[in-house]
């Protein structure tokens, strides 16, 4: 297990932990992120900037403070 | 008469649709209580007369934020017949959460999917049938952009609505639905995604847009584009309002008027219809920004702007979108104080607005062209107008720094990043008008108000020459002389000062009449009037003491709150006073 901004770039991995405030938690739900879901870190912003991430067909950016706060396991790469 | 609400979250196409269907006879509605604009429209549905509301694009309808907030404030003290809930068809597996909330307020509703052309190239494909055998509620697929679908839909609308009554929702079962699992349930029932999407052309252009070194370089490249065509076409249509207003003067105005006395005249003239004008020249920047800001905001730019410059940005209280409306208010602070908007957290927004009039604009440029000119030798000229741009920039950065803590936005920031999509014409064209009503609307009273009191001030009492000492503004200039003689302004310049007020492009006019002098001859006086260390000092304190009338009137006129704009007058100036301090002792002491 890992946080989503410890996650290699172009890894898939799957959500197994939010550990945000209740109101981010809603928000990321109403994003897409939410426990089971899918992740991906398409992109790392430079000079430590946020992260560009896609669940399904949404892509959001978010900020590696908050990123930190959500649990990830890496996903097997399907043959 | 019937009323319809449109709820979706942000980035579903909701404002497009309700453009496409009310058209340019939208307006601001106002509803007690409800502190945030929306836009509402009467059009005829079938055989009702129904009020359409565009309600705030919201992630949810149980959540903390101000736009929720006003969601649940609307539904509950304004009855609605029917609520239109639209649905991004690309997104559906996420924003079908909102469906379900909604669902549980138990007022009538209809889906409507829309981007259905965009879903499809996806390969999702949404099963209506299965929806509604589900939900019970009746579900259409439209392109909002591009009119497929709407009409049908529409119709389905206005033939529901001959059996609904208006009723307020109840928001008991709100915080106890079962979201997460009913969701899945629903998206599995209904939508059908396909494993592996196609990659997106959005990806190509994001390869480079978000590029760490390629970004930034194409970011600045686009920056610059905009700032010149508002720069470059907006100040010759600013020009050629400015000029025609002077000519129905003229040709018009002063022969008709003529047989009044002089002062009667002299007021309406000068007073209420050069305010008149000062309006009415903001009207091609306005739309001219605007125009401008959908192709960057609805190309789905704008949030790869706050992508880019967020470790910066995030690191004084704003985001990347803050960034993008200074760089406007460099062209003119006013629509790009309007154009926060489109940041919803209201902290954030206030602080954008705190630092947007400190952006050095072209009617202040105006002015330090022909102070520097005038005044500074040719080789440093240049350089002193470099410096005042850095002074721009760098007092923005200070204030947001400085106040970052007050206006902590507690809203959690996760900002979507939609591919990227061509603007329409209709879209854009839409938004202009829209805006420059807004502001006439709101600002335009204030403004001319504004320049009326000001040409009183300089012509009482009467018999006294215009804006000569001997006028109350030539008085008040005199009283000022303590606090303004010690940056180097003495009574004359205060004067001129004051006119900045109105609008820094009139100070250098302005200072014609109060030196008594053609504007051709202006520059030989003021060189002899004033050293380089008073110039330039009047300089720091004319780009950063009070923004012009219409800036303020747009600061009140979007805060709604005398006690932000209080701040975003006297902060400023205290700042102007300590730099402009600051310099004259410098240069002077240096010049010694």
């Amino acid at each position: 297990m890992c946080a989503l901004s410890e996650l290699k770039t172009g890894q898939d991995a799957t959500v197994v932990g939010l550990r945000a405030d209740h109101d981010f938690v809603q928000r990321l739900h109403a994003l897409g992120v939410r426990i089971g879901r899918s992740v991906r870190i398409i992109r790392r912003g430079a000079l430590n900037g946020p992260l560009q991430l896609r669940i399904g067909t949404t892509d959001i950016m978010l900020r590696r403070t908050e990123a930190a706060l959500i649990d990830t396991t890496e996903t097997a790469v399907r043959a | 008469m019937k009323r319809i609400a449109l709820l979706g979250m942000p980035n579903c196409g909701k404002s497009s649709l309700f453009n496409r269907v009310t058209g340019a006879s939208a307006r601001i509605g106002n509803w007690p209580g409800i502190t945030v604009d929306l836009m509402r429209a009467r059009i005829l549905l079938g055989a009702h007369m129904v009020e359409v509301v565009d309600l705030p694009g919201i992630y949810d309808l149980n959540g903390y934020t101000e736009d929720e907030q006003v969601v649940r404030d609307f539904l509950g003290s304004q009855p609605v017949d029917l609520l239109v809930m639209v649905i991004n068809a690309a997104q559906a597996e996420r924003q079908l959460r909102l469906f379900l909330q909604a669902r549980t307020l138990g007022v009538p509703m209809v889906v409507l999917f829309n981007m259905a052309d965009e879903a499809r190239r996806l390969g999702i494909s949404i099963d209506r049938d299965a929806f509604t055998e589900h939900t019970g509620i009746t579900a259409h697929s439209i392109s909002a952009k591009f009119g497929d679908g709407v009409p049908q839909a529409l119709a389905q609308i206005g033939h529901l609505l001959s059996d609904t009554a208006p009723s307020t929702p109840s928001f008991d079962a709100l915080a106890a639905a079962d979201l997460e699992h009913a969701l899945d349930q629903l998206a599995h029932q209904s939508i059908d995604t396909p494993v592996t999407l196609s990659a997106r052309h959005t990806d190509r252009i994001d390869r480079a847009a978000l590029h760490p070194l390629l970004g930034p370089a194409l970011f600045i490249a686009a920056m610059a584009l905009v700032f010149n065509a508002v720069f470059l076409l907006g100040a010759p249509l600013q020009e050629g309002i400015g000029g025609l207003f002077d000519w129905l003067r003229s040709a018009a105005l002063v022969p008709l008027l003529a047989p009044l006395p002089a002062w009667a005249s002299g007021f309406l003239i000068e007073g209420i219809y050069n305010g008149v004008s000062t309006v009415a020249t903001f009207v091609p920047l306005i739309v001219l920004f605007f125009f401008l800001m959908a192709l960057v905001e609805d190309s789905g730019y704008l949030s790869r702007a706050a992508f880019l410059m967020d470790a910066f940005m995030s690191r004084i209280g704003l985001d990347g979108r803050s960034f993008v409306m200074l760089v406007m208010g460099f062209g003119c602070n006013v629509p790009a104080l309007m154009g926060t908007r489109i940041m919803r957290a209201r902290p954030l927004r206030l602080l954008s607005m705190l630092i947007i009039p400190l952006s050095l604009c072209s009617a202040r440029l105006q002015v330090f062209l022909f102070i520097g000119a005038a005044i500074f030798p040719a080789k440093w000229a240049p350089w002193a107008l470099l410096s005042l741009y850095l002074f721009s920039i760098a007092a923005a950065v200070l204030t947001a720094w400085l106040f970052r803590k007050k206006f902590a936005s507690r809203e959690p920031f996760a900002l979507e990043l939609p591919p990227y999509r061509l603007p329409t014409l209709r879209h854009v064209l839409l938004r202009g008008w829209h805006e420059v009503r807004h502001f006439v609307n709101r600002a335009s009273r204030f403004i001319i108000a504004g320049v009326a009191l000001v040409w009183l001030l300089t012509h009482l009492p009467v018999g006294v020459d215009a804006a000569s000492t001997a006028s109350w503004a030539g008085q008040i200039g005199s009283w000022l002389q303590p606090l303004l003689s010690p940056i180097g302004i003495d009574a004359q310049l205060t004067l001129a000062l004051l006119f900045g007020f109105v609008a820094k492009e009139v100070m250098i006019g302005a200072m014609a009449v109060i030196f008594g002098q053609e504007t051709g001859a202006l520059g030989d006086t003021l060189a002899q009037h004033m050293n380089i260390a008073q110039a330039y000092s009047f300089m720091l304190f004319t780009l950063l003491y009070t923004p012009c009338l219409s800036t303020l009137a747009t600061l009140q006129s979007e805060s709604r709150d005398w006690r932000f704009t209080t701040l975003a007058v006297a902060w400023p100036l205290a700042l102007a006073w300590g730099v402009a301090w600051l310099a004259y002792t410098g240069l002077s002491a240096l010049a010694h």
